[in-house]
Parts: C-alpha cells; structure tokens; sequence
C-alpha cells in the first residue's frame, strides 16, 4: 500500500529539488553579473553586487527612494535619472514615464536592473532618508476618530528632520494586504526630541494604514519606517503668517508652532482649524500653551456643523468663510495649509482673493 | 503517410484548425491583456511560440522516461507546470545575460507566459493525443504559432477600434471578447481542411 505513495512522493520531490538545482546553479553562474560600480551624481560611487533591482540595491546603500508598491512596478514613484549603463526604458516602465521623462533618461529604479557600471542621479533631499526601526511607545485617542502614534526610535536612534515634513509608515501583511505597503504621515513632533516621534492618524474605512493603525497597532510593537520627506517647513522670512488645517492635518502645522516657540520666533500666526463639531476638536491645551509662549499667535477653531449640546459660541461656517472673515489683506503674508485637496483648493481661491502671491501658499496635500 | 507529412499535418492543424487560442479559448489572459499594440503582441507571441515548442518536447520527455515507467501518470499536472516555470526562469536569466534588446523585445513576457494556461494545455494534449516526440514538437510550435497569427490579427484590429465609437458598455475587454468570438467563427472555417487526430 505505501509503496507506491512513497515512489509518488520521491519523484516529485526528486523533479522539484534537481530543478532548484539547476535554478541555483543558473542564479550562480548566469546570474551573476560580480561587483559593479554606481556613480551617484557624478561624485560619490558605491560599489555592490550586480544583478538585483537598482532600487534595492540603493537600499542596501541607505540611499531610500520613496516606492509605494515595494518594487513591482505598480506605483510610479521610485523614478530616477540613470544617465548611463541601463539601455532603453523597458516595456514595464513605459505606462509611468512621459516623453519628457523618457528623452531626459528618467527610468523606474525598481525595473532597472544592476548588471555593469552605471550612473545615476539622486536628489540631494534623499540622502538624509533613512530607514528606522521603531517601537511603538504610547497611543492617544485625540478625537473618535484620529489616534496619536508615539514611536521611539530605535535603530537608528535619531532622526534629522526639519519641522513639518514627513516619514514613510511600513504597514506589514495582515488581512487588508498581502504584501507590506507604505504611507505618508506628518511628523507631529518636534525635530529636537530625536530619540521619538510622533504621528497623527485618522482613521479612514477600509484604509489599509488606517485601519492597520486603529485596529491592531499595540503598544510595544515594532514599525519601519523611513523618511524625512516633503517639502513642507517655514520658510525663514519676517512675513505673518496663515496656517490651515483640517483634521489630521494638525500634524505638521503642530510640529512647526512648537518649533517656532522653541526658536522664539517673532512672527504674527493665526491658526484656523476647520472641523464639523466639538468632538473633532484636540490638542486645545497645547493650543491655548502656545498662544502664551508665541508673542502674536492665535489658535481660531471653525466648526462647520457644531452639535446644539456643543453650546459652541465662536466661529462657525466652513473654513474658507471664517478665514475669509478674518483677513483683510494677505498681500504681505505666507500661508501654510495641510489637509484634503478639496479644502485646500477652496482655501488656496480664497487667499487669492485677498491678495496672497501663489508662490507664497505652502501646501500639503492628503491624497 | 510518413513521419515527416504527420508532423507537417499536426502543425498545420495547430495553427489553423486547432488554433489554441480560437479553438479551445486557453491562454486567453494574456490574449486580452497584450493584445493592444502588434509591437508588444508580436514581442509576447515570440515568447509563447519559443516557451511552447521548448517545454512540449520537455514535458515529453519527463512523462515518457519519467512518469509513465513509474505509473505516476496522475502526476503530470504538476510536474508538467513545474517544468514549464523552472525553464522559464533559466531561460529568461540566459536572455537578460546575452542581449539587452532581446530582453526588452522578448524577456520581459517569460515570466508572464510562466501561467499562461496555452502552455500547460499544450503538454496535456500532446499527452492526451499520444504524439511521439516530433509530433510534439510540431504540436507545440504550431500551438505557439497559431497563438501569434490570432493575437496579431486581434492587435491589428484593437490598433484600428482606438478610433471606432464603441458602446461605452463594450469598451475594453467587452469587445475584444466579441471580436475573439467572431474570429473563432471564421477559424471554423479552416475545419474540413484538415484534422488532428
């Protein structure tokens, strides 16, 4: 009776092992194309082993290109100049790049492959990402619907950012995905507590982080993450200042007020924050502590729909209204937003309205 | 009639009259989804007819000295497909290796066609029709052959349709399900002409 089972069970295992064999053996030989050598913006080079995706293999270098997708070609984002040693964009690549992109060597770092001496160009930002191990230190309820995460970092142990950007959370496989995703959270920490950070999260339905977030994150976990990113900080002028945010839009903008006490920094800020009723509402305390530290600043909360038991007297409308109420002419002033597209749309019309330069409103999209 | 006018016939029945794409509908995935542009259609067909001619005289070779000796016939579905994936891989690392434009052209459709269902359906049937090797060797080549000639045609057709007022409910794979079917009609017609045992 066992006899022919076994025989059964044998051959197949007999097939499968003689072709990973060969597979190893083929991976060995064929596909080992030995040590090359990267030059990285025409000054630095890194040697590494060839053959592997060139985005991986700057990983391994500590050189992070922000990715979404973790290197299948689906997202877009892991774009790069290879000037010389790739050969033509690969079919792969094609739906992602514009003409533009394609005459100027812009190719996906995740598609192209590492096999002989190449060169590349970086953007300086990226150098100062890096991949951190964390653990998860506390979670806060701010609202019903947005958690404070507090990571402590612990490998590396500190993070040079510049308030008001942002990190990359690794989300691991669990039921709402089968490979590890990446999302984009404002650091709402400050950039001198090195060894911590901290990130505002709302909750959004069958968001993969967010859900992640809200309904499994526990305290003392480990969570990847990498970054800084973005483009989103204080400019260093003597202008007042507008900040507007929405939601977990707060992050940033939090981030960028302590900084300002911290510095002790002069400038006129008002602060309009746009939510529905009093339960969206948090972090007043610090709110109220840093209209005493700053020497002009005022924290003006907008509820669009407060509730009759909110007993809310201050100011009510949308967003673009109240702050429309409150500037008369933003001519001479920056403005500083972060929350959804449509509130920033709205608001970006409005401070034009009131004079403001486009090229003096700095935004922050969710998206 | 000799061996040589037997393989001759089994190739020519793979391409017309047995085409495996219009006959049997396998391999249809990848049909629907290269089937846009002749360029990358043309790319993937010459990926399928090499891969098929390759593992059908593999995969005879595995059932005739391997599985029927043993009686582990019941076996070929797996080995067969394990097989077809570990040739795949050695093949595409050999391409990537040897020429960069073969790999853009060509290489980068193997890992695709690694689940390609025409692929594995061509070993079943080779066994199924008790084909002695040569016989699967035409098999194999015409099944991949007939495959280029129906997805070329439909890459023809999808090139000239980008201009064509399609019901908004048809567009995309909707249509070229429509035009697949009306192609296998005109298939049929090559029926009569000859026919695989």
């Amino acid at each position: 009776m066992m006899i022919p089972f076994l025989i059964a069970v044998g051959v197949m295992c007999a097939i499968t092992s003689l072709l990973a064999v060969i597979m190893v053996i083929a991976d060995a030989t064929i596909g080992n194309y030995g040590d090359v050598t990267i030059t990285i913006n025409g000054e630095k080079s890194v040697t590494v082993e060839g053959g592997h995706p060139l985005l991986s293999t700057l990983k391994e270098e500590e050189i992070f290109i922000p990715s979404a997708c973790g290197g299948r070609g689906s997202c877009g984002l892991c774009k790069l100049k290879v000037l010389e040693g790739a050969g033509e964009p690969l079919p792969t690549e094609m739906p992602w790049l514009d003409p533009d992109e394609v005459a100027s060597h812009v190719r996906l770092s995740c598609q192209v492959k590492v096999k002989n001496d190449i060169r590349i160009e970086v953007p300086e930002e990226l150098f100062s990402v890096k991949q951190f191990e964390t653990e998860v230190k506390a979670i806060r309820d701010l609202t019903h619907d947005i958690k404070e995460v507090r990571l402590k970092l612990i490998e590396p142990e500190g993070i040079e950012f510049t308030a008001g950007q942002f990190v990359h959370f690794e989300v691991p496989v669990y039921a709402l995905t089968d490979e590890p995703v990446y999302r984009a959270y404002s650091l709402s920490s400050g950039p001198t507590e090195h060894g911590e950070i901290e990130l505002e999260i709302r909750y959004v339905a069958n968001g993969i982080c967010t859900t992640y977030v809200h309904q499994h994150l526990e305290v003392g976990q480990n969570i990847t993450i990498n970054g800084p990113y973005g483009d989103f900080y204080l400019r260093d002028t003597d202008s007042d200042i507008i900040f507007i945010a929405g939601g977990s839009g707060m992050a940033p903008i939090k981030s960028i007020l302590h900084e300002m006490a911290r510095t002790g920094s002069q400038r006129k800020a008002r602060y309009f924050f746009g939510a529905r009723s009093v339960r969206d509402l948090f972090l007043l305390d610090d709110m109220k502590a840093l209209e005493e530290q700053l020497p002009d600043f005022r924290f003006i909360p907008a509820l669009s729909d407060p509730d009759p038991e909110d007993h809310w007297e201050d100011e009510t409308g949308l967003i673009t209204q109240v702050v429309g109420r409150h500037v008369e002419d933003a001519s001479q002033m920056e403005a500083y937003l972060c929350g959804s597209p449509l509130m920033i749309d709205a608001c970006i019309a409005v401070l034009r309205e009131k004079g403001m330069p486009e090229e003096k409103v700095y935004f922050d999209k969710f998206s | 009639m000799s061996e040589f006018a037997t393989v001759m016939s089994v190739l020519f029945a793979a391409i017309f009259t047995n085409n495996i794409l219009l006959t049997n509908y396998l391999g249809m995935c990848s049909f629907l989804g290269a089937s846009r542009e002749v360029k990358t259609a043309l790319g993937l067909g010459a990926a399928v007819v090499f891969v098929l001619t390759c593992t059908s005289a593999l995969n005879w070779l595995c059932y005739h000295y391997i599985l029927v000796p043993l009686d582990l016939v019941y076996l070929r579905f797996i080995v067969f497909i394990v097989v077809i994936a570990a040739f795949v891989q050695v093949v595409e690392m050999i391409i990537e290796r040897l020429s960069e434009r073969l790999y853009n052209a060509l290489g980068i459709f193997l890992p695709l066609i690694t689940v390609n269902c025409a692929i594995l359906g061509v070993s079943l049937f080779m066994v199924i029709r008790e084909y002695t090797l040569a016989e699967a060797l035409g098999y194999g080549f015409g099944s991949g052959v007939g495959w280029v000639v129906a997805i070329l045609a439909m890459a023809g057709i999808r090139e000239k349709m980008v201009r064509s007022k399609i019901p908004r409910g048809l567009e995309g794979a909707g249509i070229t399900l429509i035009i697949a079917g009306i192609m296998a009609l005109a298939f049929m017609g090559f029926n009569g002409m000859m026919t695989l045992n």
